[in-house]
């Protein structure tokens, strides 16, 4: 479903990513833990198709297509997805508006039908009662004065309204409180289907405790130091990053990162 | 932009850009008092009419054309004007089975159709094209209600007595530069008289059009409330695409008495010019409405997407006590477009109340600039008055301005004003984009947001209208 080889990414000459080889099948669900600055959002961004980036080398294939030349809307249109680190405030853009509107131009994408008004209400209401979310907030302006919490259920909401084949959740866990993080699990949970990838970033190992990871890769300096199976991120949690075989790796990112 | 095609560009056009055929009443060109005595007289006035324009002609000539707003434009050769401007259908039509088919065809394809039908029986329409008025509709059912609204120019043939008694009464011919050429040469525009406690059952609008080149437009409108009456006007503006700047230079006087409510739209949408700048519409226009009785209501709300300049500033005199004064205004520039637009609040009265919500867009090279008076006199105690002022950038090239003016001289006012200034950011085209949502239609749904606001004071038609135009206006102001 993905196949990303050898990817090279920098910003402004710095390069970020190293050479990223990452594979995702049908009906996995992939984790990628790494230190702070380590280039997990880069990678999440770059997928979705975000610009300003430099790609230096490397091809990302997804659903047999090659993924980079593609603009970030025809990615969603051919359903794939990114829960932000940071979601985005539009003030004055009520949610279900862009809700609305972003399914209706995926589902037009695809050549189905439009769905009113009216279905739409009804769809996004077990959405909403999925994820334990009160309809009010399909009324107020997107991410618009939401605590941090809010924003990341929000993510899943558009999520589960969208129903991606491949959904990149960035840190969608952080800062969220236990009933919330259940919730994001539920969200998540919901999606899984054999037809379907999920790649969590995330820091902590509790929120695979609700979604448990097919594989868990490590991403230190722009490289995966280390994949392993569900196992790997209750080690890490145990004891950091400092222990991995390529703690050499580790060790050359910081210094990196504390000179200018 | 991910590669226009043909479609596209076509739509990128002016859409109303284009010019009817239609023969015209031959005028001279210029301005002298014999002009004026000639449009006087084309229109049948009475002497006290012929005095004021001359009279407002004689001071014109003392003035000097105003130089402090915010934008820069070639001189203006007065003298190269044609100042009337009517087709030669004789005199205006007595019906609409009257009116020239062909006027009546450019109207249907600006979506204004004149025939009175069903579906459009929520709006009365004044059709004002060049210096005329070529038709009312729905007149006579309005009459049962005491409702006068009819072209200026029959007012004043049949109802000389309202037009002397409020004319020139908000705003005087002395008033401005461009108010002091209107009085002089004004040609036609709609006039309202809802009488005492009626409310107006449906929206009363005029659509003007200018479409003869080389000529100015001068329309002059005057709407009374009287006491405990209420009324909704909407105005529309387009005009062909000319190479030539165009001078619309209006004038629009509001009266509200005690208790009366009157909301005033605009959707603005003259020629704009060209990307380059060339051509388009001059829109220098004194707009102002006075509350003259207790309680009175005066909202004004304008959608400005079109003219080269826009150079606009209704405003509210607040007189009576209790009386409350809004603007909302939406004002877009683009390419070249430049805008030095706000409001005037005049708080007199007691407990007198003010809003303004003011959202500026500029892309490619356009300059918007804000410009309000909030004045409370020593009288006005308890005053209130609340502004907002929003920009909204697009690209490195264009500009935003703010320039609030605040006089109080009542201790006991208060007076608010916020400000702020956006780019539409890379980060939220991207956001929505990885939501599936084409660029365009990104900053269209980030526009909106932005104008909600004020979209929200618009009549239903209207704001749907305001939406298409914001945009068609915006097409390429990205990528
Ligand atoms: N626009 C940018 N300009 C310069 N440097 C950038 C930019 N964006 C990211 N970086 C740098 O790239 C590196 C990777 O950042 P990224 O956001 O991908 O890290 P991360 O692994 O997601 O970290 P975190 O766990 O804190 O979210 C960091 O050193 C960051 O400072
Ligand atoms: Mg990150």
């Amino acid at each position: 479903m993905l196949e990303i080889r050898n990817l090279h990414v920098s910003i402004a000459g710095k390069p970020i990513l190293k050479g990223i080889d990452l594979s995702l099948r049908p009906g996995e669900v992939h984790a990628i833990m790494g230190p702070n600055g380590s280039g997990k959002s880069t990678l999440a961004q770059v997928l979705a198709g975000r610009e300003g980036y430099e790609i230096s080398a490397g091809s990302v294939r997804y659903l047999g297509r090659d993924l980079l030349p593609l603009p970030p809307e025809e990615r969603a249109r051919a359903g794939l997805f990114l829960a932000f680190q940071y979601p985005l405030e539009i003030p004055g853009v009520a949610n279900a508006q862009l809700l609305r509107t972003a399914l209706n131009g995926q589902r037009r994408a695809r050549g189905e039908a439009e769905i009113d008004a009216f279905d739409f209400l009804e769809f996004v209401q077990d959405k909403l009662a999925l994820l334990g979310m009160d309809e009010s907030f399909l009324y107020r302006a997107v991410n618009e004065g939401f605590s941090g919490g809010e924003k990341k259920r929000n993510e899943i909401l558009q999520m589960a309204v969208l129903a991606p084949r491949l959904a990149i959740l960035d840190e969608t866990d952080s800062g969220l409180d236990i009933d919330a993080l259940h919730v994001v699990a539920r969200g998540v949970n919901s999606l899984r289907s054999n037809e379907r990838a999920i790649l969590l970033v995330t820091h902590y190992q509790r929120l695979l405790n609700f979604i448990e990871p097919d594989r868990v890769h490590v991403l230190a300096g722009g490289r995966i130091v280390r994949s392993g199976g569900p196992g790997l991120a209750l080690e890490l949690e145990a004891k950091g990053y400092a222990w991995l075989a390529d703690a050499q790796t580790v060790a050359q990112t910081v210094a990196e990162e504390a000179s200018p | 932009m991910s590669n226009p095609d043909l479609q596209q560009q076509i739509e990128r056009e002016y859409r109303w850009g284009f010019v009817t055929d239609i023969e015209q009443e031959p005028f001279p060109q210029g301005l002298d008092e014999a002009v004026i005595r000639r449009i006087s007289a084309q229109k049948g006035e009475p002497a006290f009419l012929l005095e004021w324009r001359l009279k407002a002609y004689r001071h014109w000539l003392t003035l000097r054309e105003p130089t402090w707003a915010t934008v820069t434009h070639p001189p203006i050769d007065y003298q190269g004007i044609q100042y009337y401007a009517a087709p030669r259908s004789g005199n205006r039509p007595k019906s609409l089975a009257e009116v020239d088919p062909q006027l009546l065809a450019t109207y249907e394809k600006l979506g204004i159709p004149l025939q009175e039908r069903e579906a459009l029986a929520g709006i009365a329409v004044d059709a004002v094209f060049d210096s005329v008025s070529v038709a009312t509709t729905f007149k006579d059912k309005l009459e049962t209600l005491g409702i006068l609204f009819c072209s200026f120019s029959e007012a004043v043939r049949e109802h000389p007595e309202l037009v002397r008694q409020y004319l020139g009464s908000v705003v005087p011919y002395s008033d401005n530069y461009f108010a002091c050429l209107n009085a002089a040469v004004f040609s036609d525009g709609s006039f309202v008289y809802v009488p005492k406690g009626v409310r107006c059952p449906m929206e009363l609008s005029t659509y003007f059009r200018i479409n003869a080149s080389n000529t100015g437009q001068f329309e002059r409108t005057l709407v009374i409330a009287d006491v405990g009456a209420s009324v909704s006007y909407l105005e529309g503006c387009t005009a062909p695409r000319r190479d030539e700047n165009q001078l619309h230079a209006a004038v629009v006087e509001l009266i509200a008495l005690k208790d009366a409510r009157i909301k005033y739209s605009t959707v603005q949408n003259w020629y704009p010019g060209d990307a380059e700048g060339q051509g388009g519409i001059y829109n220098f226009v004194t707009k102002r409405g006075d509350c003259r009785g207790e309680r009175a209501h005066i909202s004004w709300t304008q959608v400005e997407t079109g003219s080269a300049i826009t150079w606009k500033y209704p405003g509210c005199i607040l007189r009576g006590d209790g009386s409350v004064g809004e603007f909302y205004s939406v004002a877009l520039t683009h390419h070249r477009q430049q805008a030095d637009t706000g409001s005037k609040m005049i708080h007199i009265g007691r407990d007198t109340r003010s809003t303004i919500v003011s959202k500026g867009i500029s892309a490619g090279h356009g300059s918007n600039a804000y410009r309000g008076l909030v004045k409370v006199l020593a009288g006005a105690e308890g005053a209130r008055n609340h502004t907002r002022c929003d920009s909204l950038l697009m690209g490195p090239d264009c500009a935003a301005h703010t320039y609030p003016y605040i006089e109080v001289k009542n201790p006991s006012a208060r007076v608010e004003h916020e400000a702020s200034a956006s780019r539409i950011g890379e980060d939220q085209l991207f956001y929505l984009r990885s939501r599936g949502l084409g660029e365009e239609d990104a900053i269209n749904l980030i526009v909106n947001g932005f104008c909600k606001e004020v979209f929200k004071e618009l009549p239903m038609e209207f704001a749907v209208e305001a939406q298409k135009l914001l945009a068609v206006s915006l097409e390429g102001a990205v990528g």
